[in-house]
């Protein structure tokens, strides 16, 4: 079975199994968003809370929110991004934008396996 | 991908949109490609590298005919229309009353007819207007059976001087008859991305054949309106509704250069404009705002409606449009802040998100015009 989820709100969420997760956005979002110029990364340390704003992603077109998938606390940004956005577009999977520490494992037991965000994204 | 909107109107182009793969968005009442799959990012680079198309056709073209249709039309802009040479074109505004400005436009002299191009979100106003001061004066023609393509970029002059030869000698801001490959084409080298390039008025019934040939040629790209809005943000231009509207004048606008000599307080045609008084009273006395290039000084875009502060965190302007310059490399702006603070090297910050961003005002364009002036 994989280890990474998705959420309603576009992103991927890989459960590293201590404890911890990496968080970015999937490649469905990337193409919706066009070319990223700029994301504005959390701070190490910032305490998330499901559902609300952690990270705004803009493109040439617009910024966009990013939302909380689960409760935690953020350990580590991806700092490459800060220079290079775009890696996001190369490779949506492969680019996490932050890593949290989970506040409570089952909340990945909410989260979407491949197929159901599949389905979501196939009636957008 | 398509709206899927019935309400929304189709250019002649629409189908060869879908074909390219567009993504279609509704824009002023259109169904328009705000992109095509190369991306906003790679057609604006393309744009300053070789030569974009633009589907343009949703902007409205009138014709005013008769002799006095010249001096007619210089009652609703402050703009020398009588002695624009034959083939010439210039950029106008309408005004108001109030010395704000409802639109801007392109006048062309063809020699028999005035020749405009008016903003298609303002299309319905311009004509009303138009009618209601100058029915008596000339006669108006709204021509709703052509279709307007621009082919702008570095390499445009080339592309087009390989099927119309006469197009070469074309300099900024003027027009010509030109034929390819029988298709009959009115044509002025003008645009607005800050490039050189054409903009080409077609039948509706030939344009989709005019626009295969265009893109046969490798140079060429389809390129959509998000890329055609950060092209003219990189040149410095203004984009109606945004850094221009009804209640900013054109001395506000920092568009001194559009207000022609002849009509200004000096001048052989002073004034006779709707909203004259306020406009030449500004030109003598000076405005309290002005538009500016606004240069962020990190990453970040900011964007329209951002209000800037000064040291103070009083809110002392705002910005008009904001976004990301692929060929500058950074977030590129332009807004409105007091006259005394328009100056060049001037800091404030933008408050983004409730966050300060540091931003500079900067002299525009962001980027280097590239016009074909012989």
């Amino acid at each position: 079975m994989s280890n990474i989820k998705y959420s309603a709100e576009h992103e991927w969420i890989q459960d590293n199994g201590d404890g911890t997760v990496l968080i970015g956005i999937t490649d469905f979002a990337q193409q919706q968003l066009g070319d990223l110029v700029f994301v504005e990364l959390p701070e190490v340390g910032d305490e998330i809370t499901k559902g609300e704003e952690i990270s705004v992603i803009e493109s040439v077109k617009a910024a966009s929110d990013l939302y909380a998938p689960v409760d935690g606390t953020v350990i580590e940004v991806n700092e490459a991004l800060e220079d290079e956005p775009e890696l996001i577009n190369e490779d949506a999977m492969a680019n996490w934008i932050l890593k949290v520490e989970l506040a409570d494992t089952s909340d990945l037991d909410d989260l979407m396996d491949e197929a159901a965000y599949q389905e979501l994204t196939e009636e957008e | 991908m398509s709206s899927n909107d019935c309400s929304l109107q189709r250019t002649a182009l629409y189908d060869l949109h879908i074909e390219a793969g567009a993504k279609m968005v509704p824009f002023a009442g259109y169904d328009m490609p705000v992109q095509y799959p190369l991306g906003i990012k790679k057609e604006h680079l393309h744009s300053r590298e070789k030569a974009g198309l633009f589907d343009v056709s949703h902007m409205g073209q009138v014709v005013l005919k008769g002799q006095r249709a010249a001096r007619a039309l210089e009652r609703l802009v402050p703009v020398d229309i009588v002695d624009l040479g034959e083939m010439c074109q210039r950029y106008a505004l309408f005004t108001n009353e109030q010395g704000g400005v409802m639109d801007d436009l392109m006048v062309t002299n063809t020699g028999e007819q005035l020749f405009l191009v008016v903003n298609a979100a303002c299309k319905e106003q311009d004509i009303e207007h138009l009618k209601t001061h100058l029915a008596d004066q000339c006669e108006i023609e709204v021509l709703e059976d052509r279709a307007l393509l621009a082919l702008q970029g570095p390499k445009a002059g080339e592309v087009f001087a390989k099927l119309a030869p006469e197009s070469a000698d074309m300099v900024f801001m003027t027009a010509k008859n030109l034929s390819i490959n029988g298709i009959d084409c009115f044509v002025t080298r003008s645009g607005y991305t800050g490039e050189d390039g054409f903009e080409i008025s077609v039948a509706n019934h030939q344009a989709e054949e005019l626009a295969k040939i265009l893109l046969a040629d490798n140079d060429v790209e389809w390129i959509g309106l998000g890329a055609r809005d950060s092209l003219r943000l990189e040149a410095g231009l203004c984009l109606y509704g945004n850094d221009l509207n009804n209640e900013i004048s054109p001395v506000e606008a920092s568009l001194m250069w559009a207000l022609s000599k002849p009509r200004r307080a000096d001048g052989e045609r002073p004034g006779g404009y709707i909203g004259a008084d306020v406009i030449m009273q500004q030109m003598q006395e000076g405005v309290t705002r002005k538009r500016v290039g606004i240069k962020a000084l990190g990453k970040m875009p900011v964007r329209d409606g951002v209000e800037l502060v000064d040291e103070n965190d009083t809110v002392v302007g705002k910005v008009s449009s904001g976004g990301f310059g692929p060929a500058f490399g950074g977030p590129v702006a332009m807004g409105y802040v007091p006259t005394e603070m328009a100056q060049e090297g001037v800091k404030l910050d933008a408050l983004v998100r409730g966050k300060k961003v540091p931003v500079e005002v900067v002299k525009l364009p962001f980027v280097k015009q590239n016009y074909f002036r012989g």
